[in-house]
């Protein structure tokens, strides 16, 4: 979920054709192609496993070559060629073939049954569906990998990790997915700009809906979000129902039961952004992400709501004296869970199972988890990485929230897992909510249409389910 | 001699023959395949499953839509496309005043005709990206800006253009707005097309008319559109494919490829959600063909219909 679509002026003429070819009427050629070996004998391995060690767990062996696929997105790629070379100081004589590439399932995906790359990075717009890949046996349990020792800090993998991002990479009971991004969500403003006005940062709806006549009067829209990508005002809305209702009806939405979307508080909850879109706070225009961002930065609008790697992404045309902040989601009176806060790991590494060399990815994600890769990761992209205390050492105000927010006693961190579970209601959720923050949807009618729809996918036999424990 | 002949021709011709079999037939055939199985595209197992696939298509909801969505583009793209086109080369030909020099087209035709054909020569993504600056849907999109300028649009309601799924002429204005830019696009090529077809034929015939005191509707209709009917219908049958395609456009232009809310989607958008989203290959793959025999289906009837004795000059 944590990923931000790739901008069109990447799109090449020749991905937009191939695309336009792999679905539209020349389809039927290209689909046939790119499964044209499907039925063919997986590759073996070549790998007979070098000596394990403290320093080398895996046993990888000396002079293989690992293929490494990274996502270069809104986090760019600079900060994997650093763990390249510190992968390399440790293991001088295996080549890293690392590229990067914004096509991760329009590349990938057409290898995966046959001749996969060792270690993708499964991000962005153009991702591979988590729950396809895990269904099908196409990516490889990384377990090991957390009982691992850390690469450069005392005991395991798993404990240099920031909480949630195990849980964050687990489905079906094993550990599939490793996350090296922590994203942090909530509503951003610029802090120099309050501080001129004499605006206080709202911490609950009520105050913001006093503030907002405030900000109109300056001829300021209060609010601005990505109308292009409907799982953009999905995060909002997402956290609004966490902090009224708690996690265990969240729970319940996880894993379909019974009408779990008409729980108490949930049409409440989501009143509120009822009423936002209602009363004309929103910047007139149904702006994309970089447009959104943007007109954010120009100073069209007061907040945005959007996640950490924001100052990545936009950091080129920040205007000077400009101070990103990012504060949480607002509550209001009664909300159960009002401190919780909306992150979790993403840009998350997957190994194929058909991957030639899998230990060496293994071991290459060790070193991109270790404390040097990861400092190097909040040092470029000014986001965090999903080991612990990867920011520490970084001098940033949008890092610095992001920290002072995580540390603002949450008790759990916000998440809802049905998204990554079931395609379909990936779908109609992030279309819902486009059309909840386009006025054409009340509260009620949002819930009551992801009730229909998660009964829909509950009754499907064709569809694998999904339990969400925790 | 004969024999050699036929082993010179055979040489030459079993590459390309071998070439086309192997990277298009039979990808085709493959394609037919996996939509009788369960293939679910990222594993090397698959099961059987029969004609299941394509009793699915039936009742989903969802292919409906887009098959309606589809047949709307159908439809107005090669008409709007067609007449836009025609009206064009018509006037670029043979629509000005006639003179010494005969028949001729209006004032500054050849400049136009390379103002037309434009769009052509850019490339899809050029055309979209251009696009999605004229619609962006606040005072900072072309069409927005002047119109809000004008007065004409209030700034706090702009133009949602391809985020706008309310109904006009009881069709999605998300599909209006991009089959302004699928006819902007195509017209430019089959103006050219038609403007070839056109200068073929006599001038004489033009003005035999003009001295029976025909004026330029009459010359347009009895005797230009008859003569072209061949160029036409092989241009219906072209845009058809086009407009059972879309794909590039929906997918750079509308808000979560398909939307607002599904207002946009088209078969190949749902076959797209269907394999890479879903995992749902063999499904996908029987949308894929079923897409396949009905564009056969249409090409062959519209060939048929249009079936007439050659007119020869």
């Amino acid at each position: 979920m944590s990923v931000t679509p790739e901008n069109f002026g990447d799109l090449s003429r020749r991905t937009l054709l191939r695309r336009a070819a792999a679905a539209g009427l020349l389809a039927t050629p290209a689909v046939g192609l790119l499964s044209a070996c499907a039925g063919s004998e997986p590759s073996k391995s070549d790998n007979t496993g070098g000596a394990k060690s403290q320093d080398n767990p895996f046993g990888v062996k000396d002079g293989s070559a690992v293929k490494v696929v990274v996502f270069n997105g809104g986090l760019g790629d600079q900060w994997a060629k650093e763990d390249k070379v510190i992968f390399n100081a440790k293991h001088p004589n295996i080549t890293v073939n690392m590229s990067s590439t914004q096509k991760i399932k329009t590349e990938e995906q057409p290898k995966m049954a046959t001749q996969p790359s060792d270690l993708v990075m499964n991000s962005g717009a153009d991702i591979m569906d988590r729950s396809t890949l895990i269904n099908e046996g196409a990516i490889e349990p990384l377990d090991d990998l957390l009982t691992a020792p850390a690469w450069d800090s005392e005991g395991t993998v798993a404990d240099s990790l920031l909480p949630g991002t195990v849980t964050d990479g687990t489905q079906n009971g094993k550990f599939y997915v490793v996350n090296v991004a922590y994203t942090v969500w909530g509503n951003w403003y610029n802090a120099a700009l309050f501080k001129k006005e004499g605006w206080q940062a709202p911490t609950t709806w009520d105050e913001f809906f006093t503030l907002a006549p405030k900000i109109k009067a300056k001829g300021m829209a209060p609010y601005v979000h990505d109308a292009a990508h409907g799982y953009y005002p999905r995060w909002a809305l997402f956290a609004s129902i966490w902090k009224a209702v708690g996690k265990q009806p969240v729970i319940d939405i996880d894993n379909l039961k019974d009408n779990a979307w008409k729980a108490d508080g949930i049409v409440a909850a989501l009143e509120p952004w009822e009423k936002l879109v209602k009363d004309k706070l929103l910047l007139p225009g149904k702006l994309d992400h970089t447009q959104s961002q943007q007109a954010w930065l120009d100073g069209k609008a007061a907040f945005i709501q959007v996640g950490t790697w924001l100052k990545n992404e936009m950091t080129a045309t920040i205007p000077p004296g400009f101070e990103m902040t990012l504060s949480d989601y607002w509550s209001k009176p009664g909300d159960k869970a009002a401190k919780d806060v909306f992150a979790s790991s993403g840009e998350g590494f997957v190994v194929p199972s058909k991957a030639p060399n899998k230990e060496a990815a293994k071991e290459f994600l060790r070193a991109i988890l270790s404390k040097a890769g990861s400092a190097k990761f909040a040092e470029l992209t000014k986001s965090l990485a999903s080991t612990k205390g990867s920011g520490d050492n970084v001098q940033d105000t949008a890092l610095a929230s992001a920290n002072s927010l995580m540390k603002s006693g949450s008790t759990d961190l916000i998440s809802f897992k049905f998204p990554d579970y079931y395609a379909d209601l990936d779908k109609e959720s992030q279309n819902l909510a486009e059309e909840l923050m386009a006025g054409r949807l009340t509260a009620q009618q949002f819930v009551d249409k992801m009730q229909a729809a998660a009964d829909k996918v509950a009754k499907d036999s064709s569809i694998k389910k999904q339990t969400r424990t925790a | 001699m004969r024999h050699g002949v036929a082993r010179f021709v055979t040489g030459f011709l079993a590459l390309p023959v071998a070439l086309y079999l192997f990277y298009v037939v039979w990808p085709f055939a493959q394609a037919a395949g996996y939509s009788l199985t369960d293939w679910g595209g990222y594993s090397d197992t698959q099961n059987f499953v029969g004609l299941d696939n394509y009793v699915r298509l039936l009742s989903d909801e969802l292919i409906r839509k887009a098959f309606w969505h589809n047949v709307f583009f159908l439809i107005t793209v090669p008409l709007f496309t067609i007449a836009l086109a025609l009206f064009l080369a018509f006037l670029l030909n043979v629509g000005g005043r006639e003179d010494r020099a005969g028949i001729r087209g209006v004032f500054g035709s050849g400049i136009y005709k390379v103002i037309f054909f434009f769009p052509q020569v850019l490339s899809l993504v050029v055309i979209a990206v251009m696009w999605q600056q004229i619609y962006r849907s606040d005072g900072q999109g072309l069409i927005n800006g002047l119109l809000i300028k004008a007065g004409l649009v209030d700034a706090d309601n702009p133009i949602a253009f391809t985020a706008d799924p309310e109904p006009f002429l009881g069709v999605p204005a998300v599909l209006w707005w991009l089959l302004l830019i699928a006819v902007w696009s195509g017209a430019g090529f089959y103006m050219v097309l038609f403007s070839a077809a056109m200068q073929s034929i006599p001038k004489d015939i033009y003005e035999a008319a003009l001295l029976d005191g025909a004026s330029r509707f009459h010359t347009f209709f009895r005797i230009t559109l008859p003569l072209l009917r061949d160029t036409v219908s092989v241009a219906w049958v072209y845009l058809g494919f086009i407009a059972l395609d879309m794909y590039a456009l929906v997918f750079v232009m509308t808000p979560s490829q398909g939307g607002p809310n599904h207002a946009s989607e088209i078969f190949a958008s749902v076959l797209n959600f269907t394999a890479f989203q879903k995992g749902q290959f063999g499904y996908a793959c029987a949308m894929g063909v079923a897409l396949a025999i009905f564009t056969i289906l249409l090409a062959a009837a519209q060939l048929r219909i249009t079936r007439r004795d050659r007119i020869e000059y």
